[in-house]
């Protein structure tokens, strides 16, 4: 049974919203991002509650731009990296919108907008909300060490983008449009590095951008960019690689959420997190498409699915990718 | 790795087969690490670390303070160094350079508690600081601790023939 979706009717994307902490509106796209957060804490007592705070403003920015309420809003579906999902789940009670929690790790922008699109084509719903959110401090504090701790970060390692994306989509075809999924397979091929995520997200991303290819309607050709959610500089360079053996020649279409939101060589291998895919999308992509500068992309978010234990106990990382393609008219 | 071991492996993405040359390929893809570069500059940071603490002995032994009270002053002294240089967000920035310079000496040491101590503050005194002070030093305190206890018992026995 076929895991790629063309959607029964087309998909509109009526507004995108994104925040970001200091670090991220100090890279490349600050110009583009909606929302700057210039402390990190956001005047919180607790990072956990800055994150809230901007899933919230994400929400509530995409909410003021579209002209829609709260109460016209069928349903939401979001996630972020925490336990128990509290960013998204202390989020949504504040803004009292229904809630679909997911957990997907940097995957969940693309699970909640492949998701959403798939039941508002359905006939379910007239307006949902995709949201994700991340945060450089909670990610840490939970999967790796103690802000403070003065520990030398790997070659491989990732910095977890601080922000929030959110877009608001509706049962009707508008100027943007999400035309088809591929909903991705969990693929394991081994990695047991925590410190090298790209290593095993890559396999999870050619998979499913090998299927949605093969399945879809459109030709690599059509697409003006395959955008991979946190590959990073090293998972990028091996997706590539593989993709090349698999004669799908991704030199100057692909680019990657994680190398482009933070200054080249300046943090790490690159940015990751929930709010990486979704704040570089909800900033430039989706404004190129609605300026008419490119016309179809394809985005693939990938998302190493362990946790702090699973490491622990020796298993290795599994690892999945959504994929969603967005064309303007 | 030639291009038909990579075809191979390619080839298999998606079944639970080749997750060793998968790995394989990992491995000779990893960007290099500066090894002689981060070794040099352990060294030194350590080393001058090392020395700081030298000296702060022999100051202490300058103000007329016994050998023994000295030591003690002087890791006491080291400690208080590294938690208030954590306390102001500067040992994690030379930690970052420093790797094992700034972590093996008891300034490191320092900072493994502190640092869990700070973090966990939004959890409270007692569940939070308390409870995760010792999350990163823990092993150094049971190994120390057993490892003292072995040597003691081993140096009775020994003691007894």
């Amino acid at each position: 049974m076929s895991h790629h979706f063309k959607l029964l009717k087309p998909i509109g994307i009526i507004t995108y919203s994104s925040c970001a902490g200091p670090k991220e509106m100090a890279g490349p796209l600050g110009q583009y991002i909606d929302i700057s957060f210039t402390d990190d804490k956001c005047g919180e007592k607790s990072f956990e509650k800055a994150e809230c705070d901007m899933f919230e403003s994400a929400v509530e920015h995409a909410l003021e731009k579209s002209g829609l309420t709260k109460e016209d809003i069928s349903f939401m579906s979001g996630g972020d990296l925490l336990n128990q999902l509290i960013s998204s789940n202390f989020s949504a009670r504040d803004l009292t919108i229904p809630f679909i929690g997911l957990y997907g790790a940097c995957s969940t922008f693309a699970e909640s907008i492949a998701l959403n699109s798939m039941l508002l084509s359905a006939g379910y719903g007239d307006y949902a909300i995709s949201v994700t959110s991340s945060h450089f401090s909670t990610a840490e504090r939970q999967y790796r060490f103690p802000l403070e701790f003065a520990k030398q970060r790997k070659v491989t390692s990732q910095w977890t983008v601080t922000g929030a994306g959110a877009i608001i989509l509706s049962k009707d075809k508008k100027n943007i449009n999400v035309v088809d999924v591929t909903i991705g397979k969990v693929i394991d091929m081994g990695i047991t590095d925590a410190d090298n995520m790209g290593a095993a997200m890559a396999p999870a991303a050619l998979d499913t951008l090998e299927y949605h290819l093969k399945n879809g309607e459109y030709d690599i050709q059509e697409y003006d960019y395959i955008i991979t959610g946190d590959l990073g500089k090293h998972g990028s360079d091996i997706l590539v690689s593989l993709a090349k053996n698999k004669a799908i020649d991704l030199k100057n279409k692909h680019v990657d959420c994680g190398v482009q939101i933070y200054d080249n060589n300046k943090l790490d291998c690159g940015g990751s997190g929930c709010a990486c895919s979704a704040v570089v999308i909800c900033s430039k992509y989706l404004r190129l498409l609605s300026e008419g500068k490119i016309k179809r992309i394809l985005y693939i978010a990938t998302g190493a699915l362990l946790s702090p234990l699973s490491i622990l106990q020796g298993e290795s990382i599994p690892s999945i990718a959504h994929a969603v393609t967005i064309e303007g008219v | 790795m030639t291009h038909i071991e990579i075809a191979n492996i390619v080839n298999n993405i998606g079944d639970n087969m080749d997750k060793n040359s998968y790995n394989a390929y990992i491995e000779a893809k990893k960007p290099k690490t500066t090894k002689a570069k981060n070794l040099l500059l352990a060294f030194l940071v350590g080393g001058a670390i090392c020395t700081i603490s030298q000296l702060i002995f022999e100051l202490y032994l300058y103000l007329k303070l016994t050998e023994d009270i000295s030591y003690a002053l002087t890791t006491m002294t080291l400690i208080v160094i590294g938690a208030t240089l954590t306390g102001l967000g500067i040992y994690d920035k030379l930690g970052k350079f420093a790797g094992a310079g700034s972590a093996v000496p008891v300034t490191g040491f320092a900072n493994s508690v502190v640092a869990p101590a700070m973090e966990f503050k939004s959890e409270g005194l007692v569940f939070g600081t308390a409870v995760k002070m010792f999350t990163i030093a823990g092993p150094v305190l049971i190994c120390g601790t057993t490892i003292s206890v072995v040597i003691g018992l081993t140096y009775y026995i020994i003691g007894l023939f």
